[in-house]
């Protein structure tokens, strides 16, 4: 009975603290799950190291709403079963406020029904796979940017809008989830949209693949009018410059919807005419802000941080910290003003309107983000000692992707070849 | 099928093969010597190909011809080989040798993730790229198709050099007698005098140093980056397993099988392309599971 009392003491005691504590907490934890080893590293150390440059800058600056941010990380490398239990830990035992998760498809598609499960807002901030929200429905789980749908449309519209007559195509993707997806979402789209194109050769080299040699003679034999390949890193670094040794460039007309990220490191090695993605309207001149003080900051401080341009998942990062700003500022303001529990986060991610480094996003229904594509071509200017994108061409999101709940292959099946001048696009040159 | 498809099958298959053979003899030779399957031959050919690309690159920003790059391959080879591989043999092989088969298997496995973990640590995560020595050789072109020199002709050439030049060394010197003599019956060697130890430790340093040499006449073919070694050991094992371990000519003849499977695979059924190396290995494998090459031995008790 004495014991009882004294807790209980204790506990009043502590009340008016905790009390004070939820009004607004010493710092907002956010897990992050990136790729810092294995191939994927090119992109996860970048968003690392922007998410550690967009942290120290939100501190500075007094943190969200006053509150300081602290980052934990975990490896997506180390493989699914360690991911999923290192995401149990941080959330349960470390009493992380907010997780982003993840790059790879593969770990998102894992994590998301874990995320409902631990009722934790996941904000879904780097990986691509349309198939998240199409095939459930999520209250925690949030993509902040935009997915396989839009990002292929996109370098297919293009294409299709400046260079209409070609007759064959080819493909070159990586053997796993992304390089088969990727090349059904644009090849389903191709046969709507031009059905009369041949497909001439399919090669799915293994992931990591070291030599194409094979696959370029036989593709400098066949000589296709288009060669699209979706692969990224190293893999398409490789293939690059493999293809540029043996002159595969000056054949075909190349469509490579990742090589933003690689458009550094390539350099002089990827010639100028290539159609260039970066999953977004992600781009260190992105030619609407480019002059704007708040992309000229993040491009020097992010090259100063780490020698590179910033490339897409660092601007990912940067939208994922944007919707997480916008989300407390919203749902502040909806709790007028008090400290907002996790649930009133949640409710704040509905609908949301934030902006990274490009256009202004908006998260739609689905808890899925509506985001621009910037598609354009590479060329070599002075100034810079690898290709930069002109003839850009900006395209709304909203254009290209399936009305909410519906998936995206049946719906990109009721399209048509009037589909390519019904979607408009914002067209820029390159300025210095 | 056309002619000119036939030739680059051939071709493309020649010019894979010999740079897997090229990384596969080492592997090879250490496990017909010393009976250890060395997992972390893959990262040797991973520090091969980063050492090389490193000295490569240092060439390039003092703006010395890349022709001094041939040799610095060499120079990059022996230095890995020898230093790491030397004190790999000397403070953890040597205490392994009388252990179970499977041991000596783990402990080279946690070696190559920990030589993997210095890779990263020590050049990071974004991919390396040093082609100058294979742009310098420039194109041959062949029916009409761009083949670069450095992969149709020079590896080849390499390949060859490699195989008669370790044939010679193992029928025509007196290390080589030495070494063959060990793996023949080490207990009949090592009781005519000959000292085992210096054996292992000198088969072991040009096992290491030719799987360097590989990842070093890879480096200005493809991107050196972390992970690479590990395609390179599942593939240098499907070759000797195909061969049969520890034979060297008949290395060079499984490699050239498995580089022309894939070159055939990648022309009339590009689907296949990922497994054929395997798919070889299984069906040599099922009808003679001592390989291509390999001789039923019996056990020695």
């Amino acid at each position: 009975m004495k014991s009882v009392s004294i807790a209980a003491l204790g506990l009043a005691a502590l009340l008016p603290f905790q009390a004070v504590a939820q009004d607004k907490p010493e710092e907002i934890n956010i897990g992050i799950t990136t790729f810092t080893s294995g191939p994927a590293s090119v992109f996860g150390v970048p968003g690392q190291e922007a998410a550690r440059m967009l942290a120290e800058n939100l501190n500075e600056a007094g943190g969200i709403q006053g509150v300081p941010v602290s980052l934990s990380f975990i490896d997506e490398g180390a493989g699914a079963e360690t991911l999923t239990t290192e995401y149990r830990r941080l959330v349960q035992d470390e009493n992380v406020d907010v997780m982003f998760a993840s790059i790879s498809s593969g770990n998102c598609i894992n994590i998301a029904p874990l995320a409902e499960d631990l009722e934790m807002l996941n904000i879904l901030w780097d990986c691509g796979t349309q198939r998240i929200f199409e095939e459930a429905d999520y209250r925690y789980n949030f993509r902040t940017q935009a997915n396989a749908t839009p990002e292929m449309l996109a370098p297919l519209l293009y294409l299709l809008k400046n260079n209409p007559d070609f007759e064959t195509i080819a493909v070159v993707n990586q053997d796993y989830a992304w390089g088969r997806d990727s090349w059904e979402l644009f090849s389903t789209a191709l046969k709507q949209l031009k059905p009369d194109v041949e497909v001439v050769g399919e090669f799915f080299p293994s992931f990591g693949a070291s030599d194409y040699s094979a696959e370029i003679s036989r593709l400098l034999a066949t000589q296709p009018d288009v060669i699209l390949s979706t692969s990224w890193g190293g893999d398409l670094d490789t293939f690059v410059r493999q293809a540029n040794q043996r002159g595969l460039f000056s054949n075909s007309q190349f469509v490579l919807p990742l090589v933003e990220s690689s458009l550094e490191r390539l350099g002089s090695d990827l010639p100028d005419g290539v159609i260039v993605g970066g999953r977004g309207d992600h781009y260190f001149l992105h030619p609407e802000y480019k002059d704007g003080e708040e992309l000229q900051d993040f491009v020097a401080q992010y090259r100063e941080r780490t020698g590179d341009y910033p490339i897409y998942p660092a601007f990912h990062m940067a939208q994922a910290f944007a919707a997480l700003e916008a989300a407390y500022d919203k749902a502040i303001e909806a709790n007028d003003g008090g400290w907002p529990d996790r649930e009133q986060l949640v409710d704040a991610m509905a609908g949301l309107e934030y902006r990274g480094h490009g256009r202004p996003l908006t998260i739609r229904e689905d808890n899925q983000a509506i985001e621009a594509q910037l598609i354009g071509t590479t060329k070599h200017v002075e100034g810079y000692d690898f290709p930069i994108i002109d003839n850009m061409m900006i395209f709304d999101g909203a254009d290209l992707m399936p009305p909410a709940g519906e998936n995206s292959i049946e719906w990109i099946e009721t399209l048509d070849e009037s589909f390519v001048e019904e979607v408009s696009a914002d067209e820029y040159q390159h300025e210095e | 099928m056309s002619l000119q498809i036939l030739v680059l099958t051939v071709l493309d298959g020649i010019a894979y093969g010999s740079l897997v053979f090229l990384v596969a003899v080492g592997l090879t030779l250490v496990f017909g010597v010393m009976r250890i399957l060395n997992v972390a031959h893959g990262s040797f050919y991973a520090l091969g190909a980063y050492a090389a690309a490193s000295l490569g690159l240092v060439l390039s920003a003092y703006g010395i011809s890349a022709w001094f790059a041939y040799p610095l391959f060499i120079v990059a080879a022996v230095a890995v080989g020898v230093s790491v591989g030397g004190l790999m043999e000397r403070f953890i092989l040597r205490r392994i040798y009388v252990r179970e088969e499977y041991l000596q298997l783990l402990v080279t496995f946690a070696i190559f993730m920990i030589l993997d973990n210095v890779q990263r640590l020590v050049w990071g995560v974004q991919p390396y790229f040093y082609t100058e020595p294979l742009s310098l050789m420039g194109n041959v072109t062949i029916v009409g198709i761009p083949y670069t020199a450095y992969q149709v002709i020079f590896l080849p050439l390499v390949a060859l050099f490699i195989l008669f030049g370790l044939r010679w060394f193992l029928r025509k010197t007196l290390a080589g007698s030495l070494i063959v003599a060990v793996t023949e019956d080490r207990e009949a060697a090592t009781a005519i005098g000959i000292n085992a130890r210096k054996v292992f430790f000198l088969t072991f340093i040009i096992g290491t140093t030719l799987a360097s040499l590989g990842g070093a006449l890879a480096s200005p073919t493809t991107s050196v980056l972390p992970g690479m070694g590990a395609e390179m050991i599942v593939l240098s094992f499907a070759v000797a397993a195909t061969a049969g371990l520890g034979q060297i000519g008949g290395a060079a003849i499984a490699a050239l099988l498995i580089g022309l499977g894939r070159s055939s695979a990648v022309f009339f059924m590009p689907e296949l392309e990922v497994v054929v190396p395997y798919l070889i290995m299984v069906i040599v494998l099922l009808f003679r599971p001592e390989g291509l090459f390999g001789k039923t031995t019996a056990r020695k008790i």
